[in-house]
């Protein structure tokens, strides 16, 4: 079983954040990195299904530099080798066109699986694994939140809204988006780091993989939300339970 | 033939906003609207196929659909046949000089994104408010053409598991937590607060997905939707996942340290503040209002 884990850096959660001058993306220079939170949860349900079943899990990420340590920790907790399609401006690359390039690279792959967190923390689209399906015209779900493989079939648990959930059988080859918390997430041993040194890191151009980042939009201003509702400063917590029983009437 | 289609989804509550959106751009653009609500059973094979078909048959300019989660598992594939990039999640949209403009949220609803669509046809997806649904005029009703190919997925019955034990529409307050509580161990505080108080307690997806709090006290989209007379989060950021499930609460109060934590957007009371300082004092002064 040969597992590849589409898997993306964003900033880590409760950076500060601010508009870049002119506007386009957030300023990144103060920025720390860290991988995607959906993503880690998609390799850790291919981990678990490689020491299952055996076979080989591939990250695979698209992004600057900098992407390579979010890479490196793939490989520390278990990923065997990584692909790294190195672009310097991955946020100017739209849903569809960052999807053309991971596709172009799993293509070269033929993975049995192909996994990705169900949406990104930064971009927040959830749409990557459902567009790497169709490029590749490969079948997909998403949602995942339990998969069962038997031999060459796949029989997957999604969620839906409001409670519900399906499961839903396909052919392998196969695109799965995975929701977080499908499994209790491992951390990275002393072990796994020192071994992950050692492990392969193919790294891909946009130009390696025939990919030009054609738009289907273009992001005119990156704002702070205007805060619609009349909200209340309260200071203290002897001023806050006052208002919420002499003005709410909520005690 | 050219318009806008809005793709409507059978007995959801997004659908109604979807067209009134659909009518809106229509009278701007002056674009006649068209809608088709597909009946065939789900499967993102079917759909991408019969939609395909369809838009291409009619050649529709502008296609929308409701940000539910069906839409999030074929939305994306459909404009990816068309070469587009579906433009998910908008929470406002607008004309401008005769272009269609949609702003979206990023980083969960911390900042938000103005989208200009270049080229057609244009695939946009509307989150819950983005539109009012009164009002919204029928449109031209669409027959969705039979899908040409066999769907390789084959699902099976949709189910719940086990009936929820806690009913937390039913609460007259709630006290919800996020992952500013950062330990399991630290949720006594909250627990201490909603004892106080009489509430129930609930909590953001983390939380639940960390196994901290039981799957039936999560609230937002994919838990319940609650509307109390009070709902206190803590420590919860708001991603808009969480906000639809509560914003209908009458006064709501958010403790959080992060000032620009969109949990502020749609709070009454806020108190931008360290919650591990304020719970203590928060029950207790509780207690002696309660007295």
């Amino acid at each position: 079983m040969k597992i590849l884990v589409a898997i993306k850096q964003v900033p880590v959660r409760d950076s500060l954040l601010a508009a870049a001058p002119g506007a386009r993306w957030i300023e990144e220079s103060s920025l720390e990195y860290e991988i995607n939170e959906p993503d880690a949860y998609a390799l850790e349900e291919a981990l678990q299904l490689k020491e299952a079943h055996g076979g080989e899990v591939i990250a695979l990420c698209a992004g600057p530099d900098r992407a390579s340590s979010t890479i490196r920790e793939a490989l520390a907790k278990g990923a065997d080798r990584a692909i790294h399609i190195e672009v310097d401006d991955i946020t100017s690359w739209d849903t569809l066109a960052s999807a053309k390039l991971l596709a172009a690279a799993i293509r070269t792959e033929s993975p049995d699986l192909v996994f990705t967190g169900l949406q990104s923390d930064d971009l927040g689209a959830g749409q990557t694994g459902v567009v790497v399906a169709e490029l590749l015209a490969l079948p997909h779900a998403t949602i995942i939140m339990q998969v069962e493989l038997d031999g060459s079939s796949l029989r997957v648990k999604r969620e839906l809204e409001d409670g519900w959930f399906q499961h839903v059988a396909m052919p392998l080859p196969a695109v799965l988006t995975i929701q977080s918390g499908i499994k209790k997430l491992r951390y990275a041993t002393l072990m796994g780091i020192k071994k992950a040194k050692t492990k392969e890191v193919k790294s891909l151009s946009a130009a390696d993989l025939g990919v030009v980042n054609a738009a289907s939009y273009e992001v005119s201003g990156v704002n702070v939300p205007q805060r619609t509702k009349q909200t209340q400063i309260v200071s203290t917590v002897a001023e806050l339970v006052g208002k919420l029983r002499d003005e709410a009437h909520a005690l | 033939m050219s318009g806008i289609l809005a793709v409507l989804e059978a007995g959801h509550k997004l659908s109604a906003e979807t067209l009134a959106a659909a009518q809106d751009l229509g009278a701007q653009l002056g674009l006649p609207v068209h809608s088709v609500e597909p009946t065939i059973p789900y499967t993102a094979d079917a759909y991408t196929d019969a939609l395909a078909a369809l838009i291409r048959d009619k050649q529709f300019q502008v296609i929308l659909f409701p940000h539910t989660y069906q839409v999030r598992d074929y939305a994306p594939k459909l404009a990816t046949r068309f070469d587009k990039a579906l433009i998910s999640d908008v929470i406002r949209l607008r004309v401008e000089s005769g272009e269609i403009r949609a702003t979206r949220q990023l980083f969960q609803g911390k900042l938000n994104a103005e989208i200009r669509p270049i080229g057609h046809p244009v695939f946009l997806s509307l989150q819950a408010g983005a539109y009012r649904a009164d009002g919204a005029a029928a449109a031209a009703v669409e027959a969705l053409p039979a899908p040409t190919t066999e769907p390789r997925q084959r699902p099976e019955e949709k189910f719940r598991e086990a009936q929820r034990a806690v009913d937390l529409s039913a609460a007259q307050t709630i006290v919800s937590v996020g992952r500013g509580i950062k330990e399991k161990e630290n949720l006594h505080l909250v627990e201490e607060l909603a004892a106080a108080l009489g509430a129930e307690i609930a909590a953001s997806r983390p939380i639940c997905d960390s196994g901290w709090l039981p799957m039936e006290r999560q609230v937002g989209s994919s838990g319940q939707t609650v509307a109390p007379k009070l709902y206190v989060a803590v420590g919860l950021s708001g991603a808009i996942q969480h906000l639809v499930g509560m914003k209908g609460s009458k006064t709501i109060v958010a403790i959080n340290k992060d000032e620009n934590a969109p949990i502020f957007e749609v709070a009454d009371y806020a108190m931008v503040a360290d919650l591990f300082e304020v719970l203590p004092a928060l029950t207790a002064e509780i207690r002696k209002a309660k007295g």
